[in-house]
């Protein structure tokens, strides 16, 4: 059962948009975290928790749980307001993130906040966890899915491929990856720090089911996740067609806007584009 | 007593682990022969994932599968595991304090011939420095099953280092093996050689060289380098007022390493290292090679003198 399910998709936008007023709220607050790719990753990070995840937030460890990695560990701000809408833990946490103490840490942590299964942030090895985790569920003969989340910069790790190749060939079709595909990374344009096209080629020949969609589009991310459900011939990989820094202008696109918190002005500024949209939504 | 390859006894104690716990399962990247897993893998093919040659995938599939309520145990050589897969054992295993158990195989020099790609002076050092990690150095075949079962019972990350080779059996079925509990094969009024692995059978060896010259010399195996045994070294210290330490491993950052830690801080006594010099070694036969790099018998006798010399 999902907890607090959304059917509706105007609710599910206007959440997402929370979200990032949220996110916003906290790096400002650390003046310390990922803004760019928390954006680009509000639609997916929503439309997962509130439609289809099974979890139960009394009970974080209940056994027949689906399971969510966030292999970008670096938009942990958007998945721990996420978890605590659910209520994992209270909102009021959401104010400590990176604060000495804390249970919200730079990069989830799955021994310090609740709901989060794997202590991800370094890049390249959330595919294999999430490999580990389907695999368990075959092994005991349990129908929990796994779902991961990777960026596209993340691609460019060699271990992605070597678990790709390992998920096609056990046929593991209880595992779906979602690539946050933002065409930035860290340091800018995927085109131009590693060139991956064509990443949806790419995916078919390591053996994976390729489903595409509008990453922004809470419709379209819903329909490809059923088609990811229904496909049992193996594992499925979801591009979601993402803008990085989505929701404020002179975010969108921008590399430098990867991991820097704003000052008094870009925040206020930031804060009008995000409320007007969310108005916009309602 | 040279019948057991100490990877045959480990891939054995494996296959009976598994006979009575369901949620072991088994990893290996392409090298099952070698390690011996493929036993394992003969007997249970459904809980047995050979992943290839990606040992850093190999590493956080084990996690996904202990974050699971598995027991995996991830197979291939040592420096594999600890150096390539090394950022995954400490990001993907050791922080979130997952139940993995790190079977380091060939460890050393002892896959002597493939040279210096393949053996493994380091790996202590690089998992002693891993918070979370229990680390344990396998000193026969008979000891070997013992720390299948005691890793298996133990909640949290393992790392043991396996010998590739048939080496001198010192352990008794019989001998109760505790994790971080250190041991008394003899004791000694003057000197007290700590050692770890297949150098705790040539200590004893060069127990008896000393034995000869008048010298009385203890041996006190340590398996367990972390969490070491500070109340054992401590009386050791006490006792003899010289130490020697005898591993094979660079002395840097290995079991040297973690003793001088602790007599540096509790007791300071004069001690000698013995081990591999901070060098890369070389291809050749694994007793000739034990001998030039320093961990034969009389190097450790040496090491006895030497330490005494400075008392
Ligand atoms: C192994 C590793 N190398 C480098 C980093 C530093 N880093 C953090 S985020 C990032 C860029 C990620 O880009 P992408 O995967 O496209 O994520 P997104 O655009 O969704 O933020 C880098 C290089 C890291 N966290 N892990
Ligand atoms: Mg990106």
């Amino acid at each position: 059962m999902v907890f607090q399910k959304i059917e509706c998709t105007n609710k599910l936008a206007e959440l997402a948009q929370k979200v990032r007023i949220d996110v916003l709220e906290m790096v400002y607050g650390a003046q310390s975290g990922h803004l760019g790719g928390s954006f680009s990753a509000a639609e997916i990070l929503v439309t997962l928790y509130y439609n289809r995840l099974n979890v139960d937030p009394e009970n974080p460890s209940w056994p027949d749980r689906d399971r969510f990695v966030l292999a970008k560990g670096h938009a942990a701000p958007a998945l721990y307001v996420v978890l605590a809408g659910l209520g994992f833990f209270p909102r009021e946490e959401l104010a400590s993130l990176r604060q000495t103490g804390c249970i919200l840490q730079g990069h989830p942590d799955m021994r310090k906040t609740p709901g989060v299964e794997m202590s991800t942030g370094s890049l390249g090895q959330g595919l294999s966890t999430a490999v580990g985790m389907a695999l368990a569920a075959q092994l005991d003969g349990k129908d929990y899915r796994v779902w991961v989340l990777l960026g596209d910069g993340e691609l460019n790790e060699g271990q992605v491929w070597e678990a790709a190749a390992f998920a096609a060939g056990r046929g593991l079709s209880n595992l779906t990856a979602i690539v946050d595909y933002n065409k930035v990374q860290l340091d800018g344009p995927t085109v131009e720090v590693l060139p991956m096209e064509p990443v949806a080629d790419k995916w078919r020949a390591f053996g994976w089911h390729v489903v595409e969609a509008d990453g922004h589009c809470v419709k379209d991310l819903l329909r490809a996740y059923d088609e990811a459900v229904a496909y049992n011939g193996g594992p499925t990989v979801i591009l979601a067609h993402t803008v990085k820094g989505k929701g404020v202008s002179f975010m969108e696109g921008q590399a430098a806007w990867h991991g820097a918190a704003p000052n008094a002005q870009q925040y206020e500024q930031a804060m009008k584009e995000l409320r007007r949209d969310l108005e916009c939504s309602r | 007593m040279q019948s057991l390859t100490m990877r045959e006894a480990y891939a054995q104690a494996l296959v009976a682990l598994g006979e009575r716990n369901p949620n072991v399962v088994v990893l290996d990247a392409d090298v099952s022969k070698s390690t011996r897993s493929t036993l394992f893998a003969e007997r249970f093919p459904e809980r047995f994932f050979n992943v290839g040659i990606a040992e850093g995938n190999m590493m956080n599939i084990a996690g996904g599968l202990a974050a699971s309520g598995k027991i995996p145990f991830v197979n291939t050589f040592s420096f594999l595991l600890t150096l390539r897969a090394g950022e995954q054992l400490r990001t993907g295993v050791a922080y979130p304090r997952l139940n993995v158990k790190v079977a380091g195989a060939y460890c050393g020099l002892s896959d002597s011939f493939d040279g210096p790609t393949h053996q493994d002076p380091m790996d202590i050092a690089v998992t002693r420095a891993m918070p979370n990690m229990v680390v344990i150095s396998v000193c026969d075949a008979v000891q070997a099953k013992k720390v299948v079962l005691a890793a298996a019972k133990y909640d949290g990350p393992v790392y043991f280092r396996l010998n590739r080779n048939a080496v001198p059996v010192l352990w008794r079925e019989e001998d109760p093996f505790e994790i971080g509990k250190a041991v008394w094969h003899a004791r000694g009024r003057d000197v007290t050689i700590v050692a770890t692995g297949i150098m705790v059978a040539r200590a004893l060896q060069a127990r008896e060289m000393l034995a000869a010259e008048g010298i009385s010399a203890g041996v006190l195996e340590v398996h367990t380098i972390k969490p070491i045994d500070v109340d054992a070294l401590v009386e050791a210290a006490k006792e003899c007022g010289a130490i020697v330490t005898a591993e094979e491993h660079n002395i840097i950052g290995g079991l040297g390493g973690a003793v001088a830690e602790v007599l540096g801080e509790h007791v300071p006594v004069p001690m000698e290292r013995v081990g591999i010099r901070d060098v890369f070694a070389e291809s050749g036969n694994y007793d000739e090679l034990l001998v030039k790099y320093g961990m034969c018998p009389s190097a450790v006798a040496e090491a006895a003198r030497k330490v005494l010399r400075r008392k």
